[in-house]
């Protein structure tokens, strides 16, 4: 069992054997979950406290269940609510926090390297939950989990994201990830939703959707935020279903047992049409949520263990 | 009075030279140098101990921030970091709060100047009014009371023919433009330079090219009006061979560039590091060394430490909201002999674009080791090495990217006409 890190803030930092640890322990706990008595110790006494400046039900809520089975004491903080509006910056807000003795903090923030800030002047553990464009881990995990349990396996496999590369930290987090892992990456979507010089990270990008399907075991499609869609980055809405929204036709290009993957909140007839999202055979969208849980809980109680050790190694104050 | 430097290393940048002798120095004036000077009567004689004897620093485009936010560096506190970095002539930038625009707000920047600087001090003022782009400044008010350059700095005049207008004006007063080349709209809000780097971090970015279609434009406007016109920054490759065009048909231009694109590239942001985030952003290694070939080449004319103070609060936030900029007069001199040190220019080249293009220039008499010539001089160890601590800096604000980082060059002593404004203890 290997897990060095105080903070899980990118997948960037994480060791494939670190990724192996994690998934290994999610497991366990999506059978705890799925009892009438869904409780653990891992977390008792310790406070965990979720900051998002930026909108969020589903992560938010997977965060304070996740916590809560675990028997954390949870609080959340809306933090577009309150003192940032007052012109407080990030690291005061985070000092005024550190002050109360959390353990775990899970941040959300609409700047990429917010989280890296924080977690620099804080003395607990650090979870991003997506920070602007950067990453997204616990959903690249939870992500790795679902294709784990579904495919049997977390490599060497032929994975296609397609959408908005650009603007997406589930993306980058996820290739970064699938590629550690050795799998094969495509990436499918128009040239306007790509970050520059993306091929460099050694994924094959595609424009043609029937084309970047071709053969693949998995097809995770990304959600495009409706401010992106009239006429900025694509021409309109129809055009990119047309081109780019997955249907039956062009999930056909795929492999007979092809998975369906989305992070959601989903557009339904923008990225991916409403029946196919539902099939039951293809569509592993409901199993991704139970896995986020199951994959957060695995974290906190990783990063929890390491934080105690820390602590307990810790010089003694006389 | 007479001041005699023996046994010194005299880098002389316009002949081109790196020989050892004595310099000798009356009533503030270079009067004789080289192998064989004689020694006058009466003079007080400083042994160099085969140190570099050089012409001070001139150093176009200093931040100082008066009026309008004096905590992050005064007159004083700029002059005597200035002195510290052998910087003998700062050429202050007008981006202040108000902006530098009228001949009163100048008036008052000469004047803190002179009462609180030990080294010289030359005000450029803004090129419209408020640096908003919509009114030319009263350039022939602001050349009397002493504006030597015009300037919006980073903010890009949008409106063309506003711009263009305003060139023709200073064109006929013969005064001098220093644009700052950027399509303006392609690189708002950028914080880093597009390219895998900024893809892995998620940064909002700008293409290089919005640099190349910036000089581009300027370029064409100097030809249509025939204005003076210097480019304060060019960091990317792409736009040197326009540069070099515009030179080769014979355009009034010259360009410069700074300091930290010479020495650091965009990997050096790593962990969203915000004292490495400049405007322009840090470019690519590949753009850093073709800059570097045009120091050489002399295809760029100058270099700046384009001194940009902020304080702690503004630099400690998430990368895309930190304030962009960083202190650089007293380390302009340690991060140029790098590139002497790594071989890749001599200190007659570094100099020349230090010291005598930039006085030339401006059209002034310093800047060059000549008979006649001010005896703005610093004497400096180009091998002494340090590790840099940035609380230890005299700038008011400390966001230097050199913090920690191993250094060679410790100026010994910097002379402003003659009189020692500054000694190593």
């Amino acid at each position: 069992m290997v897990f060095r890190q105080k903070h899980l803030l990118g997948i960037e930092h994480l060791h494939p054997q670190e990724i192996t640890t994690l998934l290994d322990l999610a497991d366990q706990y999506v059978d705890l979950n799925r009892r009438d008595v869904k409780h653990s110790e891992a977390l008792r006494g310790l406070t965990q406290i979720n900051m998002f400046f930026e909108n969020s039900t589903r992560t938010q809520a997977s965060f304070e269940i996740a916590g809560k089975r675990l028997g954390a004491d949870v609080m959340n903080m809306a933090m577009q609510a309150s003192s940032i509006k007052k012109g407080e910056t990030l690291i005061d807000t985070a000092m005024t926090l550190n002050a109360m003795h959390p353990d775990l903090l899970v941040v959300r923030h609409p700047h990429s390297g917010a989280v890296d800030l924080l977690a620099q002047k804080v003395n607990c553990a650090v979870l991003n939950a997506g920070d602007g464009k950067h990453e997204h881990p616990t959903q690249a995990l939870l992500d790795a989990l679902t294709i784990r349990r579904a495919k049997g396996r977390l490599h060497r496999l032929n994975i296609a994201i397609c959408g908005d590369i650009s603007h997406s930290r589930v993306a980058r987090s996820n290739l970064i990830l699938l590629g550690k892992m050795e799998n094969r990456v495509r990436l499918v979507g128009p040239a306007t939703l790509m970050p520059s010089q993306i091929d460099q990270f050694g994924v094959e990008v595609y424009e043609d959707m029937a084309e970047g399907l071709k053969d693949v075991d998995v097809v995770m499609m990304l959600r495009l935020q409706r401010e992106r869609m009239d006429g900025g980055f694509i021409p309109s809405e129809r055009e990119y279903y047309h081109r780019y929204g997955l249907d039956a036709d062009k999930l056909s290009h795929a492999k007979a047992d092809a998975i369906v993957m989305h992070p959601g909140p989903m557009n339904r007839g923008v990225e991916i049409d409403g029946e196919l999202a539902d099939d039951i055979n293809r569509s592993v969208i409901q199993e991704q949520v139970e896995m986020g849980v199951a994959v957060r809980m695995a974290a906190m109680d990783l990063l929890a263990r390491n934080l105690r050790d820390s602590r307990s190694n810790a010089p003694v104050e006389v | 009075m007479s001041l005699l430097f023996t046994n010194a290393r005299l880098i002389d940048p316009e002949a081109g030279t790196d020989n050892a002798g004595s310099l000798l120095v009356e009533n503030g004036v270079i009067v004789d140098l080289g192998p064989n000077v004689a020694m006058p009567a009466r003079a007080e004689v400083i042994d160099c101990a085969g140190k570099c004897l050089a012409p001070g620093i001139v150093d176009i485009g200093v931040k100082v921030c008066e009026p309008g936010e004096r905590h992050k560096e005064s007159y004083r506190s700029a002059g005597l970091a200035a002195a510290a970095g052998g910087v003998t002539t700062m050429v202050t930038r007008p981006d202040t709060e108000p902006a530098i625009d009228s001949p009163e707000t100048l008036e008052f920047v000469t004047r803190r100047a002179n009462e609180a600087a030990p080294v010289n001090v030359v005000p450029m003022a803004a090129l419209t009014k408020g640096r908003a782009g919509r009114e030319m400044t009263e350039f022939g008010f602001l050349m009397d009371a002493g504006a030597i350059a015009f300037t919006d700095c980073d903010n890009v005049v949008t409106d063309t023919k506003v711009y263009s207008r305003a060139l023709t004006y200073a064109r006929s007063l013969g005064a001098l433009v220093i644009g700052h080349p950027q399509e303006p709209i392609l690189s708002k809000g950028a914080a880093s330079t597009s390219g895998k780097f900024a893809s892995l971090r998620g940064l909002p970015a700008v293409s290089p090219m919005a640099e190349r279609m910036g000089i581009d434009r300027d370029i064409a406007l100097v030809e249509m009006t025939g204005v003076k016109y210097h480019a304060d920054q060019i960091t990317t490759a792409r736009a040197l061979p326009a540069l070099q065009r515009a030179k080769a048909n014979g355009f009034d231009i010259t360009a410069g560039t700074s300091i930290h694109h010479l020495t650091l590239n965009e990997l050096d942001v790593a962990d969203y590091r915000t004292f490495f985030k400049v405007k322009p952003p840090l470019r690519g290694e590949d753009d850093r060394l073709a800059l570097v070939e045009a120091v050489k080449s002399g295809l760029i004319d100058i270099i700046s430490s384009m001194h940009t103070p902020q304080d702690e609060e503004s630099k400690r936030l998430p990368f895309e909201e930190a304030a962009s900029g960083a202190v650089a007069l007293e380390t302009l001199l340690p991060a140029a002999l790098r590139l002497y040190h790594a071989e890749q220019l001599t200190l007659p080249e570094l100099f020349r674009a230090m010291t005598l293009n930039p006085a030339k220039r401006l059209g002034l008499p310093s800047g060059r080791l000549s008979a006649g010539a001010p005896a703005d001089l610093i004497l400096f160890d180009a091998d002494a090495p340090f590790v840099l601590n940035r609380f230890e800096l005299k700038s008011k604000s400390k966001n230097t990217p050199f913090d920690g980082a191993r250094m060679q060059g410790k100026v010994l002593a910097t002379y402003v006409a003659g009189q020692a404004v500054y000694r190593r203890d």
